[in-house]
C-alpha cells in the first residue's frame, strides 16, 4: 500500500475506509534460514538489510510482545552523528546518512527533523574539548559549528545565560542533529521488511535456544519450536536473559533511563539541546510536548520505571538551564531499560556458538543506531565478516583490553557508566 | 526507593551508592588468568528478579550487601558484608 498526499485527501474524504493492514502476521514456519529475536527497531532494520542488502528472505522475526513495543518506543527520539572516537564515530557517521535517506527508502513517513542539535559548554576547559569534538567531527566528514555565547543567544534566546553555577560560554552546533518519531521507524522498517517476505511474528516469546556440538540449531517459542541456520539475538536491556538461554553470560547489566514529556505547548524549542554539565537535554515534539531526560538511576533495573531522586535531579536541570520551562506540567514520565555496556559502546559480534549473533549494548544511545545497527549485523551475518562501519563493536575487547571505546573517559568499568 | 543499611536501617536511596554485583566480593587470585579476570570485571548475571548487590552507605562509610528484587525494587535483606 503506498501513501501520498492524494491518498490521505480522498480517505478522509470516504471515511477512511480504504486503509488495510501494512503487514502480514503469517503463522510460524517449522524452520527459517535467519531467526531475529526482537522485533524492536534494531530488529526490525537486521531483517530489512537482509532482505533488501542481501536477497536473504527466508528470515522471520520473533517478538515477544508486539511490534515496537519495547525502547524503540521509550527513548528520547534524538538522531545525531556527533561521537568523537573512532568506532562510534564512523558508525554513527553512516547511520546518520541512511537516516538521511529513510523516508524515500522505506516509503514510510518517519518524520525525520533535522532540526540541529546544540551542545552546551560552561568553562574553557569544555570548549577546548567540545573544539576537539567538532574537529573529530568535521574530520569523519560530518557537520559541527562552533557557537560563542551570543551565537548561542540567538538560537536559544530563553537559555538562563547569567546562572550562577554553569554560566553558558557556547555550544557546539551540530545542524545534522535532530528528531525521528519513534514508533514510525519500527513500523516503517517492519513494512519494508513485511513487503519483501520477511515474516514478521508477534506473541511469540522466545524460551529456549537450541545448541548442539557448539553451533545454533533454531529457538523454542511460545509457539513451538523453529530451527534455523543463524540467530541474532536483539533484545537490548533483556540481553542477559536471552544470551543466558545458549549459555552465554555477557558483560552487560540492564539499568534504567527515565524520560518526561510536557503538555503540549505552542513552539519554543526548536532545536535539540543537551546541557551536559546537568546530565539534561530536550526537544520539543512536533505534537509540542517537551520531551525531556536525564542520567540513569544507577542501579540495575527491570521495572521500566524510575525513582524520584533523578526525577528531582532532571526538574532541578530544567529549572537551572531554562527557567521558563517551571510553567509547563510534566504529563507523563517513563522509564527503558538499558543494556549498560562497560565501556558505554556496543556489541555487534558473533559469539562463541556458531551462528548464534549478538547486537546488544546500546547503552543511552540505541535509537539513532537502528538503521546502521541493522545494515551491519545484516552484513554480518549474510557474509560472515563484520560491516567496516562497526568492525570494533567487538564482543571480546573487554577481555582483552584492545578496542575500548570509553567515549566518557571515565573507564571502561560496569560502576563507571 | 528506600534501601536498608545494615548500621542505621532505611534510609533514603541517595544516600547509597551502587558499585555491583555481590560476587564483587569474591575476587580472583592475581594469577587467576584471563578468563577468570574476564568474568570477575566485565560478565554479568544481571538478574531478573532477586539481586544480591553491593551498595556502599555514604553517610556511615559502610558497604552494605543489599538483596533486592530488580523488577519491583522492593528490598528483601541487608548485611555487612
Amino acid at each position: 500500500m503506498g501513501y501520498s498526499g492524494f491518498r490521505v485527501f480522498w480517505e478522509g474524504l470516504t471515511g477512511n475506509r480504504g486503509w488495510r493492514p501494512v503487514w502480514r502476521e503469517p503463522e510460524p514456519k517449522a524452520r527459517y534460514k535467519v531467526l531475529v529475536i526482537g522485533g524492536g527497531g534494531h530488529g526490525l532494520s537486521t531483517a530489512y538489510y537482509l532482505a533488501r542488502n542481501h536477497g536473504i528472505t527466508d528470515v522471520a522475526v520473533l517478538e515477544k510482545g508486539w511490534l515496537g513495543s519495547g525502547n524503540i518506543g521509550r527513548n528520547t527520539t534524538i538522531v545525531r552523528a556527533n561521537y568523537f572516537l573512532p568506532g562510534n564515530s564512523e558508525f554513527y557517521s553512516h547511520s546518520l546518512k541512511l537516516w538521511e535517506g529513510l523516508e524515500g527508502e522505506l516509503g514510510y513517513n518517519v518524520m525525520h527533523s533535522q532540526r540541529g542539535l546544540i551542545n552546551l559548554f560552561h568553562s574553557d576547559g569544555q570548549r577546548d574539548a567540545f573544539v576537539r569534538r567538532g574537529n573529530a567531527m568535521a574530520a569523519q566528514g560530518d557537520d559541527a559549528v562552533l557557537l560563542d555565547r551570543e551565537g548561542v543567544r540567538g538560537l536559544l534566546p530563553y537559555l538562563d545565560f547569567e546562572q550562577a553555577r554553569f554560566p553558558i560560554h557556547g555550544g557546539l552546533l551540530h545542524p545534522r542533529g535532530g528528531t525521528a518519531r519513534h514508533d514510525a521507524v519500527a513500523w516503517g522498517y517492519a513494512r519494508a521488511a513485511d513487503a519483501r517476505g520477511v515474516d514478521l511474528i508477534q506473541n511469540c516469546g522466545v524460551t529456549g535456544i537450541r545448541v548442539e556440538n557448539g553451533r545454533v540449531r533454531g529457538v523454542e517459542t511460545t509457539r513451538g519450536p523453529i530451527e534455523a541456520e543463524s540467530v541474532a539475538i536483539v533484545v537490548a536491556g533483556r540481553t542477559s536473559q536471552v544470551a543466558a538461554m545458549a549459555g552465554l553470560r555477557v558483560p552487560i547489566e540492564s539499568h534504567v533511563l527515565q524520560a518526561f514529556v510536557t503538555e503540549g505547548l505552542k513552539p519554543v524549542i526548536d532545536h535539540v539541546v543537551s546541557f551536559g554539565m546537568g546530565h539534561f537535554y530536550i526537544s520539543q515534539s512536533d505534537k509540542g510536548g517537551l520531551v525531556f531526560g536525564g542520567d540513569l538511576d544507577f542501579h540495575p533495573s527491570y521495572a521500566q520505571r524510575g525513582n524520584l531522586p533523578m526525577a528531582e535531579h532532571v526538574m532541578e536541570a530544567a529549572m537551572t538551564l531554562m527557567p521558563v520551562i517551571g510553567r509547563a506540567k510534566v504529563v507523563r514520565s517513563w522509564g527503558g531499560i538499558m543494556d549498560m555496556s562497560p565501556d558505554g559502546s556496543p556489541v555487534i559480534d558473533r559469539t562463541d556458538v556458531e551462528g548464534l549473533f549478538l547486537n546488544c549494548g546500546w547503552n543511552y544511545g540505541g535509537f539513532k543506531a537502528v538503521p546502521a545497527s541493522g545494515w551491519a549485523l545484516a552484513h554480518l551475518i549474510a557474509t560472515g565478516a563484520p560491516h567496516e562501519s562497526a568492525a570494533r563493536f567487538r564482543l571480546d575487547r573487554f577481555r582483552t583490553g584492545r578496542g575500548l571505546m570509553d567515549e566518557e573517559g571515565t573507564g571502561a568499568q560496569h560502576h563507571l557508566h | 526507593m528506600r534501601l536498608t543499611c545494615p548500621h542505621c536501617g532505611a534510609r533514603d536511596r541517595r544516600e547509597f551508592t551502587y558499585h555491583g554485583p555481590a560476587s564483587l566480593l569474591d575476587r580472583p587470585a592475581p594469577d587467576a588468568g584471563e578468563a577468570a579476570w574476564n568474568a570477575y570485571l566485565h560478565l554479568r548475571d544481571n538478574p531478573e528478579g532477586e539481586s544480591r548487590e553491593l551498595w556502599y552507605h555514604e553517610p556511615c562509610r559502610a558497604w552494605a550487601v543489599i538483596t533486592r528484587d530488580t523488577r519491583t525494587h522492593a528490598v528483601h535483606g541487608s548485611a555487612a558484608p
